[in-house]
């Protein structure tokens, strides 16, 4: 692999997993001009430092206000752990029905043209440009009392709204193009030209899905699949109208923080807080672990 | 190949339809049944009381020879919390921050007519009132509404029309300049125009106002409710100090049963028993505890020391009741619009 | 437009990829089941008003200034989000340097913070008794419960479009072509203007779009370190819980509406270009 010239890693070989992790990490040398790096890294840490980290800090200071036995009693309370459980719940089926969703959409978006391609492409990012607040209304003016469906639902006693497929729906919603919107960019990038060779050649879709459609994405795909895990977990807005805030039924993790918060009782929400912190930490380790197996 | 795409198109949509109608049914047949539960959905800083007073009731129901029964609670937002119970969150018994929001759920026709009667006192166990909470020392002079328009006073309060809590705090400021002002409307609107001059953040709710007065630091003087400030007080001992002024509201925090919810759930008897329960002596005691007013004068007496009892409070009848009291100041065009509206 | 697209057919006489029928089921059954037909319910609501009333209700003075506080403080975060996503996505890229791995890893993070406690934490730090904003107050530049208190909340809650729509991208890119244009005596600038930039713009168009919409609707955390002040500070997502917390479910889903259109067209301009410009580059 050391042997490997400067310019091969540039070359895009079907099949062939190791190109875009190389790229990632070969040094530069041809380029390297010390002081544009500095410069730029420099400039990376200080944007990330003010706008990121400092913020965490605070939260980290303020859950450990109280010292560790306060932390520990914060976060190991009943209604902690369970709303821990609902949010485990509701973001993993948001990530599985998301990425489900963003692979056939980006597919179909980046290797068909047909009339409305981009009225479909912005339909997907609907989601995006919701206000949180909004996409809850939503689920309330569709399955609510006082929505269209609230009728035939009271009738066959079913209930979405303020209970936990409510909350789940609304996950889903707000991250809904996150895995397509990583996907999309890259495969438009690539083109078409080998899905169509490999057609031409016989090859059937779920040969060329796997063979040279998904070595192309599967970094977006982790990246995609780990921006809307964090997405889901942190989601707020949406879910806090939908939930009707029952403790230790519908209340997600940041539900509880805001709960805790309102009732004065700063330090265990910035303590339970930093679970969602801790959380999203753990799975940028887990990604970093897959990256590095790969190597 | 066009033909088949569309077959495609069509059995793929079936199959997700079906897949996602049966999930629905699946998860929403889970929730149902489930006993003797009881659903309490309440506003922000009861949580605490509530808790308690869930074990107190708990244990004196079963005294009383009653099914087992469970009690849920839910809090948030006095405004929001009544519109989730609109939309369908099956609240048994509500006990929210002021009658109006009750009566939006008796519109919405989940609530009989005439549930302010139903209990004592206006169906409110426990009342508060607006109180100013001023930094240590007080050094702007802070003693009364007059002093919150001079210049140089910077004013924290939520805004009445995200905050429910926030409506008290403007009402109470109007009865005290009436009274100054011998009635005079248009005096008195210049007074508050004054006043929201001098406000530096117009929070949305009343937590975040606290927050942004002691955690951050901003502004000289909060207007809170009686029993927030005290729980500022407490969190932050020796930094705050609380200034009564003459004049303020009574601040009364309805209760309620949710009648639609509750014969639907076979809740009638524990919910109205669970209400009622509120006005006996060891829940009224709770309440005090609680920096709540209790309703029970002989009660009430006992907190002397705690609360200021010489105030004189204004009550919402003054205004003519909510409804025309959200005409008047809070709807869109109404005083509160125009005080900000150049 | 059209021709383009008869120019391909032509070209090809039929799709030759196979999985159309599939993934076009696929997509248009999820996207209706859970975005289209909940959304709906917006639209239906909204009819609810007259047209006049529409009008009088989207129009009125605090909601136009509503608009205005949001879309403009949107744009500027979007923009700080798109100089600096591009820049940190091209260290992350193109440079090794030691703690590489946990700056890449910290960028999804402004999206497990719920955003209450993002905005908590942001105006506790921004305020003129915060760490940073105490600086600043001594230039006299006041950040929270100010407009740019409002944008620097919209830039934390948008940090991971642009980086993570431009990172793939950027890794992607055939390193080819810089390298030609380097041997062939192109200045460093003019290359990453001229060349590396122009295949980029999409994803970083795609992602500054994403963080605007984002920017346009968030309420949770701009909330706390906004003012707002009716005329100054108050964001159009406010005015819509204002109307919520008065029951008027129709005029709240208007204004919401009103938004919703501005980010759609922004979306779609946006989509359009980046649709284009494949065909551009790619023919």
């Amino acid at each position: 692999m050391e042997k490997k010239s400067e310019r091969a890693y540039g070359r895009d070989v079907v099949g062939d997993g190791l190109h875009s992790i190389q790229k990632v990490i070969e040094p530069r040398k041809p380029y390297s001009r010390p002081i544009v790096k500095y410069i730029l890294i420099s400039v990376s840490v200080l944007f990330l430092a003010v706008m990121l980290v400092i913020p965490l800090i605070v939260v980290a200071v303020n859950a450990l206000g109280d010292g560790w036995a306060a932390y520990r009693e914060a976060i190991l309370d009943e209604y902690t752990v369970k709303a821990l459980l609902l949010t485990l719940l509701a973001t993993v089926t948001a990530v599985a029905v998301n990425t489900v969703f963003g692979i056939f959409a980006a597919y179909l978006l980046s290797k068909f043209y047909f009339k409305g391609r981009q009225v479909l492409a912005t339909l997907i990012d609907i989601p995006f440009s919701i206000s949180p607040v909004i996409a809850g209304l939503v689920f309330i003016l569709t399955f609510g009392n006082i929505g269209w469906m609230g009728d035939f639902l009271k009738a066959h006693d079913i209930k979405i709204v303020f209970a936990v497929p409510g909350v789940i729906l609304a996950t889903i919603f707000v991250t809904f193009p996150f895995v397509f919107r990583e996907l999309f960019p890259v495969l438009n990038a690539q083109g078409k030209d080998e899905e169509e060779a490999a057609a031409l050649m016989g090859a059937g879709g779920f040969m060329i899905f796997r063979r040279i459609t998904f070595p192309h994405i599967k970094w977006a795909l982790l990246y995609g699949v780990i921006l809307c895990t964090a997405r889901a977990m942190g989601e707020f807005g949406a879910v806090s109208v939908i939930s009707g805030h029952l403790r230790g039924k519908t209340n997600t993790l940041p539900l509880h923080v805001e709960i805790l918060y309102n009732e004065f009782n700063t330090t265990a929400a910035f303590a339970v807080s930093s679970i969602l912190v801790i959380l999203a930490v753990l799975i940028l380790i887990a990604r970093n672990i897959v990256e590095w197996k790969r190597k | 190949m066009r033909k088949k795409g569309l077959a495609r198109i069509a059995a793929a949509v079936t199959v997700m339809s079906l897949l996602f109608t049966g999930c629905g049914g699946e998860s929403g047949g889970k929730d149902s049944g489930g006993g003797s539960e009881l659903l309490n959905v309440s506003y922000d800083p009861t949580r605490e009381f509530y808790a308690k007073y869930n074990e107190l009731f708990l244990e004196h129901w079963k005294g009383e020879g009653g099914e087992e029964v469970t009690v849920t609670q839910s809090h948030g937002g006095s405004g929001s919390q009544a519109r989730s119970v609109i939309e369908g969150n099956e609240a048994d018994v509500v006990t929210l921050a002021l009658a109006h929001d009750v009566t939006a759920i008796e519109e919405a026709g989940l609530i009989e007519d005439g549930w302010l009667d139903e209990f004592d006192k206006e169906s409110s166990p426990y009342t508060s009132t607006i109180v100013f909470l001023v930094r240590k020392g007080n050094e702007k002079g802070i003693k009364d509404w007059g002093d919150l328009v001079k210049d140089g006073v910077e004013v924290i309060t939520p805004n009445p029309k995200t905050s429910g809590g926030a409506c008290w705090n403007f009402l109470a400021a109007w009865a005290y300049q009436q009274g100054q002002d011998g009635g005079d409307e248009e005096a008195t609107k210049e007074f508050m125009k004054k006043l929201y001059e001098n406000v530096l953040v117009l929070d949305s709710g009343a937590r975040g106002a606290t927050n942004t007065f002691v955690e951050n630091g901003q502004g000289d003087v909060l207007i809170a409710w009686e029993n927030e400030a005290y729980l500022s007080m407490e969190e932050y001992p020796g930094e705050y100090e609380i200034v009564t002024p003459s004049v303020s509201i009574l601040a009364q925090p309805s209760v309620a049963v949710v009648d639609a919810n509750a014969e639907e759930h076979g809740t009638e008897e524990v919910a109205r028993a669970y209400l009622e329960y509120l006005y006996s002596d060891e829940a009224q005691r709770l309440a005090g505890e609680n920096y709540y007013r209790p309703s029970d004068e002989k009660i009430l007496q006992e907190f002397s020391d705690q609360f200021d009892l010489d105030m004189e409070l204004v009550t919402i009848e003054d205004f003519g009741g909510w409804d025309a009291a959200f005409e008047t100041y809070f709807d869109d065009g109404a005083v509160f619009d125009e005080i900000y509206s150049d | 437009m059209e021709q383009q697209i008869v120019k391909v057919k032509n070209k090809k006489g039929v799709r030759v990829i196979p999985g159309f029928g599939l993934s076009m089921g696929v997509t248009l059954a999820m996207l209706g089941c859970l975005v289209l037909i909940p959304l709906a319910s917006i639209f239906l609501r909204a009819s609810q008003l007259e047209f006049g009333e529409f009008i009088q209700v989207v129009t009125s003075r605090q909601v136009v200034s509503g608009y205005v506080v949001s879309l403009s403080c949107a744009f500027f975060a979007a923009l700080i989000n798109a100089v600096f996503g591009i820049i940190l996505a091209w260290v992350l890229v193109r440079y090794d340097f030691p703690g590489k791995r946990l700056m890449d890893g910290l960028i999804e993070l402004p999206f497990a913070l719920p955003t209450a406690v993002a905005g908590i934490a942001l105006t506790y730090l921004y305020s003129d008794q915060g760490w940073i904003g105490a600086l600043f107050d001594k230039m006299g530049i006041k950040i929270a419960y100010t407009r740019i208190g409002i944008t620097i909340a919209m830039v934390f809650v948008g940090i991971p479009f642009v980086v993570r729509a431009v990172q793939p991208v950027l890794e992607k890119l055939d390193r080819e072509y810089e390298e030609a244009a380097l041997m062939l005596g192109a200045a460093k600038l003019y290359t990453f203007f001229r060349v590396i930039l122009p295949e980029l713009f999409p994803a970083l168009l795609a992602g500054a779009g994403l963080a605007f919409a984002r920017g346009i609707g968030e309420y949770g955390s701009v909330v706390f370190i906004a003012g707002n002040i009716p005329y100054e500070t108050q964001i159009a997502p406010l005015l819509i819980m204002t109307k919520l917390e008065q029951y008027k479910y129709a005029d709240a889903t208007a204004i919401a509406l009103v938004l919703l259109l501005i980010s759609f067209l922004l979306m779609l301009l946006i989509n359009s270009i980046q649709i284009y410009m494949q065909r551009f580059t790619k023919g």
